[in-house]
Formats: C-alpha cells, structure tokens, sequence
C-alpha cells in the first residue's frame, strides 16, 4: 500500500452531502474509487433506496449486503452497500440481543413503517448506526475492515438532523438501548476520524444551501469536511477577452477575420455569424462573472475546496474515473 | 447530428394559457426532481395567471430564499399574503408552510383540549409534526385541502416537497392510512385501552414476543410513552383519515392539473417519465412537462463538427487565436444543446403525447417579479 499525504489522513468516515441535481452520489463513487486507490478497500454506502450506486455503476440493483463492485486504479477494491433500515432494525437486534426471530415478527407486524412515520429518528440512528459499525468492523487479525467508508448521505438540508442521531433521538429516549446505541454512533459520527463533505455547483442556490448547511453542522459540534464544487466548466476564453465582453468591447470584426480565415464564412455572412458567436460569449462571461462570485463566496466557509470538471459526455464509468483520478490529484484522497 | 434534429419526434406543445385561463382550473401541482425549478415554475404560473385576471394563491414548501423575498415572503406564518394585484381584478397570494403548525390545526380541530394537550405535548408527536419524512408531503397535501375549501381563491399553484421521492406526497396519504390499519397500531393501543399490561396476555404468543422485543430494543419508559400516544391520537385518527382521502381524490378531479417540471439531464428526464407514468396509474389528470433550463446556440447554423475542425486548424497555424477560442466555446455549446436534445427525445418518443413547454436557459437566478414575469412569458411561448 502506498503512502501519501492528503488532506483527509486519518479520517475513516466520509459522509458525502449536496443539494439535489449537484451529483452528489457521483461525487461520492469517485470519492470512494479515489479512497480505495493504491491496494485499499473501501466501503460505499447509500441509505435513501434510489439505487443511485447501482446505476452509476451500471449494475442490476445492490441487495442488503456488502459486495465487491468495481476495482480501483493501481489495485484497491469498493465495496458497495445499501442499507435497508428494515434489514438495518434485524441486524441490530441479532447483534446486541441475538433476537432474530422477534425481529421478523416485529417486521412483519409494520414496527419498521411504524417507526419511519412516527420518529424518523429512529430510522437515522438504524441507517447511521450500520454505518458507523462498517467503520469499527475488525477482522480475525484485529486489523479494521475498512480503511474507509463512504457514506452517499440525505441531501443538505436534512444533513444535520441525519448526522445529529443523539438530538433526534433524546426527546424520545432518554435512557435505553436505543439512547446507548445512538451515543454510540454519535461518538463515531463526531469524532476526527469522520469528515462531512459538500458536493455544490456554482449556482446561487446550491452555493447559499451549502453555506447553510455548514453553518449548521458546526452549530451541531459535527466536524464539517471539504467543498467538492462539481460540473466545473474549463474556461475556453483568457479571462481578459471575458471581462471586455462583459463591458461590451468584444472585438465582432476580429472574430469574423478569423472565421472567413478559417474557411467557415464568405464576406456575405462572416459578420453575421460573427454576431451571433459573439452573443454565445457575451452569455458564457456573464456566467464566468457569476461563478466567480460563487466562488468567493464559497471561500467564506473557510473549508478545503475541490473542483470536478463537467464532463462533456456525462457520467459514464470512465468519466467515473477520470473524476477519481482529479480528486486524488488535488489532495482530497 | 443534422438527422438527430430532423428525424426527432415533435411533441405536442404545452398551452399554459389555456390551462390558467381556464375557470375551470382550480388547482395546479408541479411536480418533479428536486432542483429542477419546481418552485420557480410554481410562482411564475401563480403570477402569470393573476396578471390575466385570476385570484391566485402559490403554496411553496422550501422556496429558496431570494425567491421567497421576491415575491414579500419573509416569515414563515403558515397564512397566505397578498404580493400583487392586477388589472382587470387579478391578485397574487403566496404562502409558505409551516408543517408543524398545520399539524397542531389537525390537531387541535380534531380532538378535545384535554386530549389535544396531551398529544401535543407528547414527545412522539412532537418527532412526529418536525420531521421531514412523510409529513411534510402530508401536511402539504392538507393545506392543499384547507385552501381549496376555503374556496377564497380561484386558483391554488402548489409546488411539491423536496423529497427523497418525487412521489412521495402521492403516496402520503395512503401511508398513514396503512399506518393506521396496522396490526402494531391495535397492539400498542390494546394495553392503554385495557388499563395496563394485561392486555398483553390476552393476545398471542407472537405479540408476546414482539412486546418483549419492543421493551428491550426501545425500553419502558419509551414504549409507555409511544402507547399514550397512539392510543390518544387513535382518536382523532377518524376525521384525519377522511381528509388524506378527500384531498386525494382533488388531485384526481378534473378541476387539476399536474405540472412535471424537468431540467434535460438524465436522472431528472428519468423521473419525469417515472412520474409521467405514475400519474397515469393513479388516475391524475396531467397537463405536460415543463422542461426548464434548456439552452440554444444563436450560431446554430454552424455545426460542431465544423466550428472544432476550424478551430483546431487556426490552432495549428497559430493563427487569429480568439476566433478559435470562440469556435471552441461553440463547440461545446453545441455539444451541450445536441447533448440536451437527445435526453428529452428519449421522454418524448416514450410519451408521444405528453405536451411539452421549454424554458430556456437564464444567466441569472429569478430574484423578482419581473423575473418571474419573463419565466412566465417563456412557460407560455410553446
């Protein structure tokens, strides 16, 4: 196994956050092929039943249990799992009261729909707790499992009350195995080994969701990770050319020179195609201009920022990969 | 790319005229993935409609919030507030919901003080009534109901919760009615109806289990609490049934009219299709899909193919290198819009008859009125 600095050394828990339509289950498989690159094994889990894992990677769905599902550069493996609170409630019962059996009946009966209408708390700490075991899970050598879980978490704005499982859980138990187990998971969740990271576009709403959700975690004393700013387009245009056509001096007759140079235009339309470009550039620097902003305001928060490229063919396996090998290029894994 | 173009299937366009101008329409609900513009949308249909003269209300669940500043929304008061007014006697209304205090309503209109005091102060009602999980889509589907009684306005524009599904305020209701009819339900109700545990002996060996089950996994004090609220709740559960099913069937009535809202990308095509199809299951009358966000090249004329071919000779004579730069910015540009062109084809060649709007593209986010107003003008322009 390689060793090398990242930013995020000694962290086991990376639980992946963004606000809908910003990628943030893809972040989050690149996150974990990154992870594992270099002869690790890393686990990658979802909790909200979309199956989100399944399609990027372009598998049939992911059953409730933990299998190998794609390969990491330079050897490494992922691992993928999707938890299902139903099998998360029996799981719990085996494990700490060996009490199988009455799990099923108690499923059968609807206590897990019973329990995911009247306190959603409890379905967090079920989700948030398998979680957390995946991450202390030793092998027979007394060597951890993991070297790292990935968690595609709920979107930002549940995020907080998600992560904060002895808050949630407190009104409704305060004392008992579920307020031990949650402390349990809460002792995981807010300790250094874990990092709760923000995959965000440079959009106003998805920027001002991202600074709220930051705010509110550190209110929450829950240890905030790092901004993965996702679909970065590369800028075409020297920033110069940019600013002169936010001012309106874009040189048209320039651009039309170059297109009848090219070929692409006779003396009759070359300045009317030219026209027309230039009002593609005057769009594209009013957006330069805009994402600039987001992009300091995006500094405010004071986090370790990463940019992912937009890929032009959308997300594919390799464009999967081609985002693991630029998060491990900037230092995030 | 050419063929792509001319060999796509045209779908039907989508009339938003007709459909706000229509008396008979009294509801319209968007629906669709989240961060598609649904709340967009909503407010600009709500304005539009007022400015051609009809009495209006939007409820938004989540609005961004200089969206909601646009349109005077400051507070969260669960009240519907007057934003505009228009000529030839159309008004603009727009509220926000406050979950919790919708539900404290239910609550509070349903059961005796005494019982309503201990339902509200109970701390299983009170994870309840705050969490996100099914009871925003309820309580909006509820004040979806409340608005729509009230008959105070003409036309009531909601937009859907944010939710893992895009579904799930469809099946919300149906959810606490499955709730309510569970064997566990009669089985925590059972002992506080019987005065004590007791009633745990008359029932079966299975309950027995599930008793002793429930007792360790949640402990006593827990299971007591959760049985005083069941059993309380049980009865006020009655009238609260009967509105999850009267507002499902306005959903189903002919005086509504769903609203999918897209943005042409994959996953958000894909659940427009999904939702599309679900609709049709559950008997609700659709009115098309708004695809938002869609973007256009103004030198369309000027192929990919040839705008990077140009560009990459100028690059290799080292020439006029603006002008490349330009043509490589259209290249992607054209990429882009074939790129978005083929996602919606894939809904439309699926759904041949669903009406389509596009909305294209802004530069900025919708921040007032006139903003609104232009969205607006776009939804209308199919």
């Amino acid at each position: 196994m390689e060793s090398r600095d990242t930013d995020w050394d000694g962290v086991r828990l990376h639980v992946v956050t963004g606000k809908g339509g910003t990628g943030k289950t893809t972040v989050a498989a690149a996150l974990a092929l990154a992870l594992a690159s270099g002869g690790r094994k890393v686990l990658l889990v979802e909790v909200e039943g979309r199956q989100g894992i399944a399609q990027i990677f372009d598998l049939p769905p992911l059953p409730y249990e933990e299998r190998k599902i794609a390969v990491a550069p330079s050897g490494g493996d992922v691992y993928a799992l999707a938890i299902d609170p139903e099998e998360a409630m029996l799981d719990y019962l085996e494990m700490f009261y060996g009490m199988r059996r009455a799990g099923r009946a108690l499923t059968k009966m609807g206590v897990v729909d019973f329990a995911t209408t009247v306190a959603p708390g409890f379905r967090d700490v079920l989700v948030t707790g398998k979680t957390t075991e995946a991450v202390r899970r030793r092998g027979k050598n007394g060597k951890r499992v993991y070297d790292a879980v990935v968690l595609d978490a709920p979107p930002t704005g549940r995020i907080t009350r998600f992560l904060n499982v002895t808050q949630e859980v407190a009104g409704l138990a305060k004392v008992g195995p579920i307020k031990n187990h949650s402390d349990l998971v809460s002792g995981v969740v807010k300790s250094p080994e874990t990092a709760i990271h923000f995959v965000t576009l440079l959009e106003e709403m998805p920027v001002q969701e991202t600074l709220d959700g930051i705010a509110e975690l550190r209110e929450a004393g829950l240890p905030a990770g790092g901004v993965f700013i996702n679909m970065v387009r590369e800028s075409q245009l020297p920033r110069a050319a940019l600013d002169k056509a936010v001012k309106g001096g874009f040189d048209i007759a320039e651009l039309a020179l170059g297109l009848k140079a090219a070929g692409l235009a006779d003396h009759a339309d070359a300045d009317s195609v030219a026209e027309a470009l230039a009002g593609e550039v005057l769009e594209y620097a009013h957006r330069a201009v805009l994402e600039h902003e987001e992009r300091e305001a995006l500094s405010e928060a004071a986090l370790p920022r990463y940019e992912l490229p937009l890929l032009a063919d959308g997300v594919d396996l390799a464009g999967l990969y081609e985002l693991a090998e630029s998060i491990r290029t900037q230092g995030a894994a | 790319m050419k063929d792509a173009k001319r060999s796509a299937a045209r779908p039907v366009p989508l009339d938003i005229d007709a459909i706000i101008d229509d008396p008979g329409t009294r509801i319209i609900v968007c629906c669709g993935a989240g961060g598609v513009g649904k709340t967009t949308t909503a407010a600009a249909l709500g304005l539009r409609a007022a400015e051609r003269g009809r009495c209006a209300v939007v409820l938004t669940v989540d609005p961004a919030r200089r969206l909601a500043q646009s349109m005077g929304l400051t507070e969260l008061d669960n009240t519907p507030r007057l934003v505009s007014r228009h000529e030839g006697g159309g008004q603009l209304y727009a509220m926000m919901l406050d979950m919790k205090r919708t539900f404290d309503e239910i609550i509070e209109a349903h059961a005796d003080p005494e019982r309503a005091r201990q339902i509200l102060s109970n701390p299983f009602y009170q994870s309840l009534s705050s969490s996100f999980s099914g009871t925003q889509e309820y309580m909006a589907m509820e004040k979806l109901g409340q608005l729509r009684r009230s008959d105070e306005w003409d036309l009531i524009v909601v937009d859907t919760p944010p939710s893992r599904s895009a579904l799930d305020f469809l099946d919300a209701p149906e959810r606490l009615g499955r709730f309510l009819d569970g064997r566990f339900i009669r089985l925590l109700t059972a002992p506080a109806k019987a005065g004590g545990r007791s009633a745990f002996k008359l029932l079966n060996a299975g309950f027995g289990l599930v008793a002793g089950a429930m007792t360790k996994l949640l402990g006593a004090q827990v299971l007591k609490d959760l049985q005083t609220f069941v059993s309380a709740l049980d009865a006020v559960f009655g009238g609260f049934r009967q509105r999850a099913e009267l507002t499902y069937k306005l959903l189903q009535a002919p005086g509504t009219a769903f609203v999918v809202v897209a943005a042409p990308e994959r996953d958000a095509m894909r659940e427009a299709s999904y939702f599309v199809e679900r609709l049709a299951e559950e008997r609700m009358p659709l009115a098309g899909l708004v695809v938002n966000r869609v973007h256009d090249a103004p030198a369309n004329g000027l192929s990919a193919a040839r705008s990077a071919a140009a560009a990459e000779d100028l690059e290799s004579r080292g020439e006029h290198e603006l002008t490349a730069a330009v043509l490589r910015l259209h290249t992607g540009r054209m990429q882009l819009v074939a790129r978005e062109h083929r996602e919606q084809e894939h809904f439309v060649s699926a759904h041949p008859t669903v009406p389509v709007v596009q909305v294209r593209a802004m530069s900025e986010d919708v921040h007032d009125l006139a903003g609104l107003r232009q969205i607006g003008e776009l939804l209308a322009s199919a």
